[in-house]
């Protein structure tokens, strides 16, 4: 008879569930929240985003299979490390991305890879570690979607994004 | 071989973003105990799911069955056996035989040199009627063509929106008395829809039908993971610009991060006690594997590599997690003992090919599943863990996510065809393979839940 009373009230709760879609409940999140877990910042310097400042470029491009800052995106690095170090600050998300080859959560961690390999580069350069964080968003927000080599290439990247951005 | 079922085709095109979740309040339920599983499961959206199956090869050694269809049932909104059929047809181990004739409801006017002659080894017949509370009583009974004996009966009340669940109900029966094991149909799977910019985590009948959104959004939610008493599901979502694990309730809807710490966070794995969660951090560096309690409290390092650890899995006794590794140069398997402390022991598990990831153990412990690159194809594997021996089940292009099923015949995964992502079902020996596609949208990331309480043994 327990048993039956269970199973009842199981449904009654479910009968009283919400019907929307969001969650009834947002518990505070374990651990510490990083720099990806801010809102947008209105007064963010303008020089960020001056297309004639090679603090505009954000992209920092990988081979296949491959891991390491090329030395053609080594000033751009420096130069946000550069900005991190003049701004104490300011901080930087930082967030890998991989082509849609393979396992997903696999492909997470590749993402990782080319976000770590960045952050190196820019603490290497000055920035302290703890104006980043380096994240991956895996194969799950390509730039490119195509199935070509040419789009694979496009989405095995890091891209800079600063906080309040 | 090929079927199709007219069942799946009818009805009207369905937006499955839709949240359609509503729930039925039921009457005290009056007869059977398998009634009571009913009202546990009996979460039902109001539309149906348009689907597509077709189903291809099929093993040799398959049980040939005749479904009458059921006395009284086209005066149903839905049919019973085009659902027993299908869910035995899927599974790879029932052959359907020709049943055209009148319908019967009782055993004693069963022909059965005629049956016989048709090649049917076993017989199912039984009756649906509508009673005058609106409830439906369904009885049917499993016979022994060749010895002309019957195998089982049973007869249960259920509401009229449930049908569909009843009839998963007695494909399980028919299963478990001609198989010995136990059947899966009346088990739910979780998947992830994209539909244009937006993500849906869904929960479905195993069948596809019933499809339920748990959350949606506009960013990517990867990797369910559904807890061992299937009242929760661990995912992946990007919608704070990045990956966090959280533990959602399917019952409440209440959801907490259980892992948000600085950097990635993914890959969630459930204890078989369902009180921890493995979770892949890149905290420390890299990516790598670590423990924390299902209420996010914890935190304990696990895997210590200089590379990438991820996709923990548990074994069913929980002692030991196999998980993709790039220690060795190239992603393989690997299996390390779960212990207090963090340890960058572990044994490689897989040797074949530059590319094994995405492993599962199976739920008897035995093996994994996983999948295995072949040339430039990505495809569904099975290897046994005490013989090291590899089998490919399948042959497609782009498979992923390979999950199995409670009872381990069934293995469910993510494929592709022209571009967009559907499920797919194939046997554990890779004799049947069937395409779920749920028709609107991509489909990705499917997980197989567990047995629904009542019926575990």
């Amino acid at each position: 008879m327990k048993r039956i009373i269970g199973i009842l009230l199981v449904g009654l709760l479910s009968a009283c569930a919400s019907q929307t879609i969001q969650p009834t409940a947002e518990s505070g999140s374990a651990g510490s929240a990083g720099i990806a877990n801010t809102s947008l910042d209105p007064n963010l310097n303008p020089i960020l985003k001056d297309p004639n400042n090679i603090l505009s470029k954000r992209s920092v491009y990988f081979d296949y299979d491959s891991f390491m800052v090329k030395n053609e995106y080594r000033s751009t690095v420096q130069a946000h490390a550069q900005y991190l170090r003049d701004n104490a600050a300011a901080k930087v998300l930082l967030q890998g991305n991989a082509d849609e080859r393979g396992s997903r959560e696999y492909n997470l961690a590749l993402g990782q890879k080319r976000a770590d390999s960045v952050r190196s580069a820019m603490t290497l350069s000055g920035a302290k570690d703890s104006q980043i964080e380096a994240v991956s968003l895996g194969e799950e927000k390509p730039r490119a979607t195509g199935h070509d080599e040419a789009s694979w290439a496009e989405n095995r990247r890091t891209d800079i994004r600063y906080q309040g951005e | 071989m090929m079927n199709k079922s007219h069942d799946y085709l009818s009805g009207p095109p369905v937006n499955t973003m839709k949240p359609g979740f509503m729930l039925v309040r039921h009457r005290q339920p009056t007869r059977c105990s398998l009634f009571l599983a009913l009202v546990l499961w009996s979460i039902s959206a109001p539309i149906q799911a348009a689907l597509d199956i077709e189903i291809f090869g099929g093993g040799a050694s398959r049980i040939p069955i005749a479904i009458i269809p059921f006395v009284g049932e086209e005066k149903l909104k839905h049919g019973i056996t085009a659902v027993v059929a299908a869910d035995l047809q899927r599974s790879g181990l029932f052959r359907l035989v020709d049943s055209s004739g009148p319908s019967i409801r009782d055993p004693r006017q069963i022909a059965y040199p005629d049956w016989k002659s048709r090649g049917a080894n076993a017989l199912v017949i039984g009756s649906a009627v509508m009673l005058p509370d609106g409830q439906v009583e369904v009885g049917f009974y499993l016979m022994d063509v060749a010895k002309q004996v019957q195998l089982t009966e049973y007869t249960m009340i259920v509401p009229a929106d449930r049908l569909r669940a009843a009839a998963h109900q007695i494909a399980d029966i028919i299963y478990e008395k001609l198989t010995g094991d136990v059947g899966v149909f009346s088990t739910r799977i979780a998947y992830v829809v994209k539909q244009s910019n937006k993500y849906a985590l869904q929960v479905a009948d195993a069948d596809g039908f019933n499809a339920q959104s748990i959350i949606e959004y506009s960013e990517p939610i990867i990797s369910p993971a559904w807890s061992p008493d299937g009242t929760q599901i661990a995912y992946v979502s990007f919608e704070n610009k990045k990956p966090i694990v959280y533990v959602q309730t399917l019952a409440t809807r209440a959801r907490k991060a259980v892992a948000n710490f600085k950097g990635s966070n993914s890959a969630p794995a459930w204890s078989p006690d369902g009180k921890r969660l493995a979770v892949v951090l890149s905290l420390q560096g890299g990516s790598q594997i670590f423990l924390v309690n299902a209420d996010g409290s914890g935190l304990q390092r696990l895997s210590q590599s200089s590379g990438i650890d991820t996709e923990p899995n548990f074994s069913p006794d929980g002692q030991t997690i196999i998980f993709t590794s790039d220690r060795g140069g190239s992603p393989q398997i690997y299996r390390m003992a779960v212990t207090g402390s963090a340890s960058g022991a572990a044994e490689r598990l897989t040797f074949e090919g530059s590319y094994n990831v995405s492993p599962h153990h199976s739920r008897d412990g035995r093996g994994f599943t996983f999948i295995h690159r072949n040339g430039a194809n990505f495809n569904v594997a099975v290897q046994d863990l005490a013989t090291r021996q590899v089998q490919l089940l399948t042959d497609s292009r782009f498979d992923e996510s390979p999950s199995p099923a409670p009872n381990d015949r069934m293995i469910l995964y993510a494929t592709e065809i022209k571009g967009r992502g559907i499920l797919a079902v194939v046997s554990s020996d890779g004799k049947t393979r069937q395409e779920i596609s749920i028709q609107a949208g991509d489909i990705r990331e499917p997980a197989w839940g567990p047995l629904p309480k009542q019926i575990r043994r």
